[in-house]
């Protein structure tokens, strides 16, 4: 069963067309990649599917509910938690405090109980707090939790945004780019933390560059050029795909 | 350890404040130091708004305004006791929130400011040409305060009903920070559309910004006006909206001690400098482009002190210099420093 479909997406800014009908299923607990040559529109695909662009045509479903117009917190109250290509961390918050607000749906204090410190709110914060932490060492941050996000070098704040989006519990992880500057020790790191998640439980959709990185993890592919789905597959099919051999490396002359 | 350090300057800050009627001050020491008091009450106010959620707004004087004039009309008018007259000032304030919030709070910054400079000036031409609320003159004759029995009527006594909301308003303010709400607003402020991809809804929370922080104004409005007995709208003008978010700034925005400590710097410094008569706004102007060139994160930013972090500055500082020598050492030929 598919917990994401896509269904003839296009996305067009004035005269550029950034998606032009992009149809494709992403099924339960997959661990889905999505490739490309630079400007290919997987940001914007994945803008699309967490409610930041209102795509100019064509649908987007969530385990069969329509999505598509939905607004960025409502999106989000659905289970799907996604990460930013350029790091968006809230800079002058304890990297705690940063996975803390991933938990903003999940906790119903109400503000009587807030101003008098009940011990019910008490219990709550106590367990959030605690399960933050735990995230934080999720992602080898246990040490870090006072620091200042915007202190954080930055593979750090790559894995802290994934602890925030992971305190979300989400049943869906839209990872853009994770691996992207970071070394290779991180590297590694990383790959750990989103294989665990995605055996958790957790469909994992991630855009990335790094091809070797995506053989290694996904369980299945689609390459995106120019705003269209060119190939989609096992990592083995994509692989050997002459037209995917062509979009990345160019063709030979003659 | 920044953290119980704060607590323990608190602490001792919070001894001080209370002894202070008991120490034989005259009557001009005890008046600035309820005026300090009062604007610390809406520094905790507007550090919701500007603090928290990250928004600017220089029109903070309107729920002053609201809360001393309705206690004003209530009290003389109607004969209300002050106590009864709080809560329909605090509804009376949390719908002007409400109606300046609903329409503006898509704006951003530079637009909101502009808005809330509006509302600001809009309350204070109201208040100023309505015949029910005295027009120019203002409101006098405001009864004082009275709890059970007790009727406060001295400078003293005021003193300590303002520290007590001081001391109210800062517990509330903790709470709230490390609540659910405290979080989304620090959410919004660091990075709105980042908030939202945690679930929040952007503009109810900023709603909720406006609306705490018109609680907390129009509670101080209402007893400033028994505390002062008289009330008039030059009071109420942009000239203390922007006390108000010059007193956040100076401290540290978002800062609650910082806040409160700026509050004491905007009141006081002004009345430190009169030996230099004429010449003493002046004097307070440099005094505050410095404090914000030397210290533009405020003087007790969120962060703390700072004082850990300037350690370790200058630790690396000597530990640079250090390497430095070592390699010029190096390049002479010297094997190892003596």
């Amino acid at each position: 069963m598919s917990r994401l479909a896509v269904d003839g997406l296009s996305l067009r800014f004035g005269g550029l067309e950034a998606l032009a009908g992009i149809s494709l299923d992403i099924a339960e607990h997959a661990l889905y990649a999505v490739i490309g040559p630079n400007g290919a529109g997987k940001t914007s695909f994945f803008n699309c599917l967490t409610g930041y662009y209102r795509p100019s045509a064509g649908t987007v479903s969530l385990d069969g509910r329509d999505i598509t117009r939905m607004a960025v917190p409502d999106v989000a109250a659905l289970g799907i938690r996604r990460t930013f290509q350029n790091v968006r961390v809230f800079p002058r918050l304890s990297a705690h405090e940063n996975v803390l607000a991933g938990a903003h749906l999940r906790s119903s204090a109400s503000l009587l109980g807030t101003l008098l410190g009940t011990p019910a709110m008490r219990r709550a914060e106590r367990a959030l707090a605690d399960e933050a932490q735990r995230w934080l060492e999720y992602v080898g941050l246990a040490d870090k939790s006072r620091v200042l996000a915007a202190d954080l070098p930055y593979g750090m704040r790559k894995r802290l945004e994934v602890a925030r989006a992971l305190m979300g519990q989400p049943s869906v992880l839209l990872l853009d780019e994770p691996a992207a500057g970071v070394s290779s020790v991180e590297r590694e790191e990383l790959v750990a933390v989103i294989r665990r998640t995605w055996e958790s439980g957790v469909t994992v959709v991630m855009i990335e560059h790094d091809v070797e990185l995506v053989m290694q993890l996904a369980t299945r592919v689609a390459v995106l050029q120019r705003g269209r789905l060119l190939v989609e597959g096992s990592p083995e099919d994509v692989r050997s795909d002459q037209r995917v051999v062509d979009a990345y490396l160019g063709r030979r002359r003659g | 350890m920044a953290r119980n350090r704060s607590a323990l300057i608190a602490l001792a800050a919070l001894a001080a404040a209370a002894i202070l009627p008991e120490t034989g001050q005259g009557n001009y020491v005890m008046s600035i130091a309820v005026q300090i008091e009062i604007l610390m009450c809406l520094v905790l106010g507007l550090n919701f708004v500007v603090g928290y959620a990250g928004m600017l707004d220089l029109g903070f004087a309107a729920f002053f305004a609201i809360g001393a004039y309705m206690t004003g009309l209530l009290s003389v008018d109607l004969h209300w006791p002050i106590l009864a007259t709080i809560p329909p000032a605090v509804g009376a304030a949390l719908l002007g929130a409400v109606f300046v919030g609903l329409p503006t709070l898509r704006l951003r910054s530079d637009y909101l400011a502009v808005v809330t400079l509006g509302f600001g000036e809009i309350i204070q031409e109201v208040v100023t040409n309505l015949n029910q609320t005295g027009g120019p003159e203002g409101i006098s004759g405001i009864p004082p305060l009275r709890i059970g029995g007790l009727v406060v009527t001295t400078n003293d006594g005021y003193y300590n009903v303002f520290l007590v909301l001081v001391l109210v308003f800062v517990a509330v303010s903790f709470r709230v920070r490390h609540s659910r709400l405290g979080r989304a607003w620090l959410a919004i402020r660091e990075d709105e559309d980042t908030a939202q991809a945690m679930g929040i809804k952007v503009r109810r929370f900023k709603l909720y910004a406006y609306m705490a922080g018109s609680v907390f104004g129009s509670i101080t409005g209402s007893l400033y006006g028994s505390a002062f007995i008289a009330i008039a709208p030059p009071s109420f003008g942009f000239n203390e909206s922007l006390l108000v978010v010059m007193a956040v700034s100076i401290g540290g925005i978002g800062s609650i001690w910082g806040g409160l400590l700026g509050a004491g710097i905007v009141v006081a410094f002004p009345e430190v400098f009169r030996q230099f008569a004429q010449a003493r706004l002046l004097v307070f102007g440099v005094v505050l482009v410095l404090i914000m060139v030397l210290r533009p994160q405020g003087v007790w930013p969120e962060t703390g002190l700072g004082l850990d972090r300037a350690a370790r500055v200058v630790a690396q500082f000597r530990g640079r210099r250090g390497e430095a020598v070592a390699a010029r050492h190096r390049a002479a030929g010297v094997e190892r420093t003596p």
